[in-house]
């Protein structure tokens, strides 16, 4: 880095004017020329067949423009690979409008377009379907008997299945001091960002598309359009300059944006496909799991024996796998340890990331289980913790590249009061509410995919950066802003940071809390290059004070390149674009992770959490009244937006420990409560005081910036501290999430 | 098979001549009686500023002023307000710049995605007129018809607290 003057400073989003006045235009809010309105037909019925579709009546209503399904649709692509995409499990891809065939309960079956929204809405109740309906399983609990490993693929490199057993862990179990064997069942979730999945395509003609989508991958939808409907990749331009949420869900394409794209080119128009609030419960979820756990200690607490095994649904289509009991053993050294991750397949859309997927279903079993074995064991929780702590990765046999979690426990532990807490359940009260205080570990990955930025300055001496990510509310714009500033010694002002355009160079998706470390360090490595560009430039210039000046001997600094020794001596970078006949110079280069360094490491960002709760001795109601999470993620790049990620995930924690589910009905077969009034998510009355706080931790081997991502870690240890703060308050261990009030009397 | 209830033929459906006063400025449209505010205010006056989030009254994104109070605008239709007077999130700033809500969210980084942001901005400038609320547990509760996906709920409230106490909430 040249200089630090912007790394590191609390500074408040750069789009943050376009987001408080309205002018921020989200996928569904271009208005264009003729726009078609599409409103998408779901199936009522689980699995079967389509027998009839009758479109007469609603295609007689004026204004209905067309109505796509399985009959009538456009010839399509029939090869399972065309439809893939970077996020796909192993398994064979959805293909929407494929056949008769439903294969889950909300499938689309088909689209109806017409002149305005209402109108395709009202001629979606005019179609007549015929159903032949076939059994169909969609209960996790009760067909566990189809539970099998699941099939690998690509996807597995990212989600590693869980490590081989150590030691022999049945008879270590067997005959441990000290034991806790519990199951745990976790419930659908779905993301249910606030905006609506939605996408506008602009047709352009020529075999040439804009597509203006909610996606966390632009170059993703674009390559998956390309293939499906054989257009050529660069005629097909996919925008996504605003993302309104997205936390997991816009990581593959949506079925919107394909039945927007096929009725663009079949009926050579401008068309919009918006979804519904129901529907957004028809794509992907964070799948149900039942995780069955064994942890054993000596008399002295230390672990000796960790088993977990996981059962988690997947669709009859893909194999979706999320780690889960792959992390016990990333924090807690054992001798013998035995761990699975199998699947059951059923009748439902194939699960998919979202916001710490596994991680955050798993850490809730683990870290209950590590504080029941504490109760057993009478000592203090993070005691415990710290008895059983390690600087190494377990699991691996490899050192981390760094930790500061014990840091993390320490600052947050005092930071909360923890050492007010008296030991026994039911101990703590005030008023008519019992108290609680409970604490829980987090661990998430701290990946870096490959990402390629072109970064140039313009004839007004001003830095533009182009990268084709999505920044989803994480402030991924203001981040890479300063990260970009302070390599060329520049004011933020000066530097122009274009995204979210599958146009610019390649991006991943904006997943795995990795694309500050991806294009963050892509900026760095291309900023190293046109540092050089820029002085030999300069060296050329006449009588240039530069031309024996090596890169070391210079530096960078309010829009100059300046001798170190000679500060006085400049030349602005302006005037070296002007010598340059006023053409940018600019440069290419991709950041990729040090595969070979990093062979010897293990990769992640930990975290602590205390939480304090509060419960009515009556009525069992449950208040989170205070929360504080210290997290060690390597440098912070931008405080103030890193907190408000760690903020946020919080909030999901206390969502996932107490709000959210998506309930199936399995008679039905589908979601009963597909709606925001009965899927709870937490308002604002439900936040208590929560608090964050950033480790000091510094990483010079994981990466030029030192960086580990924010966006997941501070959801991991949260459920399971509400959980734990619960049981303190009540000397009741509920085996599940949410945990509800009813649970408590 | 699904049954629905009898609607009116759309042939049958007229459009109505509808005045509204948006954001200090008089709009006239021919509109159908089916169209909601919201739509109305999105899809035929082009100020997508105010979000849909659900089309059921459930996540507060789509909340307007409507003669002077916080209103959900997909649960009205806009033929139903005729004559009325509506802010929206782009009528909030003044000539000087940003109202001073606008900046306390920016300052406070009370959003994330922005997504829901307009709604909340219009249900807090609703709230501090109301003159209910005077604690922050009221005012958590007073805002509480507002969702936020991303979490930003800490810094909404602490925006929201600045300007009250701040007095600048005319």
């Amino acid at each position: 880095m040249n200089t630090d003057k912007n790394v590191g400073r609390p500074i408040s989003r750069l789009e943050g004017r376009e987001k408080v006045t309205g002018a921020a235009r989200y996928a569904a809010e271009y208005p264009l020329e003729g726009l078609l309105h599409g409103y998408v037909v779901s199936s009522p019925i689980t699995k079967g067949k389509i027998v009839e579709i009758d479109t007469t009546e609603a295609m007689a209503i004026p204004g209905v423009v067309d109505i796509l399904s399985h009959l009538n649709r456009p010839k399509l692509a029939w090869f399972d690979l065309q439809y893939t995409d970077m996020d796909a499990p192993p398994g064979t891809v959805f293909k929407p409008l494929y056949d008769e065939n439903i294969l889950y309960n909300g499938q689309p079956v088909a689209l109806v377009v017409a002149r305005d929204f209402e109108t395709a809405r009202y001629a979606s109740t005019r179609i007549v379907f015929r159903y032949q309906q076939e059994p169909h399983q969609t209960c996790l609990e009760k067909h566990l008997d189809k539970a099998r490993a699941p099939k690998k693929g690509l996807a597995t490199a990212l989600k590693p299945p869980p490590p081989p057993p150590t030691g022999d862990f049945e008879n270590a179990f067997e005959n441990a001091a000290v034991k806790v064997s519990a199951t745990y069942h976790h419930g659908t979730e779905h993301h249910n960002p606030i905006e609506l999945f939605a996408t506008t395509t602009l047709f352009e003609g020529d075999g040439k598309l804009t597509i203006y989508d909610k996606t966390q991958g632009t170059i993703n939808n674009q390559l998956f359009i390309a293939n499906v409907f054989g257009l050529h990749y660069k005629d097909v331009r996919v925008l996504a300059p605003f993302v309104g949420g997205a936390f997991g869900s816009g990581l593959r394409p949506q079925y919107q944006l394909f039945l927007c794209v096929m009725a663009a080119l079949h009926l050579k128009s401008n068309v919009r496909v918006v979804l519904d609030r129901k529907q957004m419960f028809s794509f992907s979820h964070r799948p149900p799991a039942i995780q069955q756990m064994r942890f054993a200690t000596d008399i002295n607490g230390r672990l000796t024996a960790l088993g977990h095994s996981t059962f988690a649904e997947t669709s009859n289509f893909e194999d979706y796998t999320e780690p889960t009991s792959n992390w016990s053993h990333k924090l807690y050294p054992a001798p013998n340890t035995l761990f699975e991750h199998q699947v059951v397949p059923l009748d439902v859309y194939t699960p998919m990331d979202m916001r710490a997927p596994g991680g955050s279903t798993a850490l809730h079993a683990i870290e209950c289980t590590i504080d029941e074995l504490a109760y057993q064991l009478k000592i203090d929780p993070l005691e415990l913790r710290l008895l059983n702590y390690s600087d190494a990765d377990p699991s691996a046999g490899k050192p981390y590249t760094s930790k500061a979690l014990r840091e993390c426990y320490l600052e947050a532990a005092a930071k909360f009061g923890w050492d007010k807490r008296s030991a026994e359940p039911r101990s703590m009260q005030r008023g008519n509410k019992l108290v609680g205080y409970g604490m829980a570990t987090g661990i998430w990955d701290a990946f870096q995919f490959p990402s390629r930025v072109q970064i140039m300055i313009n004839s007004e001496g001003k830095m533009v950066v182009d990268n084709a990510t999505t920044d989803i509310g994480t402030g991924t714009l203001t981040v890479m802003t300063q990260i970009a500033a302070d390599e060329l010694g520049l004011e933020m002002a000066d530097v122009e940071f274009r995204y979210g355009d599958s146009k610019k160079p390649f991006s991943m998706f904006q997943g795995g809390s990795a694309i500050t470390s991806s294009t963050g360090v892509a900026i760095v490595v291309a900023a190293r290059s046109l540092r050089k560009k820029l002085l030999k430039k300069a060296a050329e210039m006449n009588d240039s004070p530069f031309r024996k000046a090596k890169e070391e001997e210079v530096v960078f600094s309010s829009g100059h390149i300046h001798l170190k020794n000679d500060p006085a001596i400049k030349i602005s970078l302006k005037d070296i674009v002007a010598f340059n006949k006023g053409a940018a110079i600019k440069t290419t280069k991709m950041g990729r992770p040090h595969m070979l360094k990093l062979r010897k490491y293990s990769l992640a960002t930990h975290s602590a959490s205390f939480v304090e709760v509060e419960v009515d001795r009556d009525l069992g109601t449950i208040t989170l009244t205070r929360a504080v999470t210290a997290v060690a993620a390597g440098k912070i790049i931008n405080p103030k937006t890193a907190k408000s990620q760690i903020l946020g995930s919080m909030v999901w924690g206390i969502s996932k420990a107490l709000h959210e589910e998506s309930i199936m009905d399995p008679q039905l077969g589908k979601y009963i409560n597909a709606n925001l009034g009965e899927y709870h998510i937490p308002v604002h009355a439900d936040i208590g005081e929560l608090e964050v706080i950033f480790a000091d931790e510094k990483d010079s081997l994981i990466n030029e910036l030192g960086t580990k991502g924010v966006g997941e870690i501070g959801l991991v240890g949260m459920p399971a501290a509400i959980s734990n703060a619960i049981y303190h308050a009540t000397g009741k261990r509920i085996y599940k999430l949410p945990i509800h009030f009813d649970e408590l009397i | 098979m699904e049954t629905y209830p009898p609607h009116p033929h759309p042939q049958e459906m007229e459009t109505h001549l509808v005045t509204l006063k948006i954001n200090g400025e008089h709009h006239s449209i021919n509109i159908r009686p089916w169209v909601s505010l919201l739509d109305c205010l999105r899809d035929h006056l082009d100020l997508t500023g105010t979000k849909k989030g659900c089309d059921h009254g459930q996540c507060g994104a789509c909340t307007v002023i409507c003669d002077g109070k916080r209103i959900l605008s997909c649960l009205s239709l806009a033929v139903m307000k005729d004559g009325a007077e509506i802010t929206t999130v782009e009528g909030i700033a003044t000539e000087n710049g940003l109202h001073p809500l606008q900046q306390a969210f920016i300052d406070h980084d009370a959003f994330q995605c922005g997504y829901c942001t307009p709604g909340q901005l219009c249900s807090a400038l609703g709230l501090l007129s109301e003159g209910r609320a005077s604690s922050r547990e009221e005012v958590k509760e007073l805002m509480s018809g507002n969702l936020c996906r991303c979490g930003a709920n800490v810094g909404i409230i602490d925006a929201i607290m600045q300007v009250k106490d701040g007095g600048s909430d005319e």
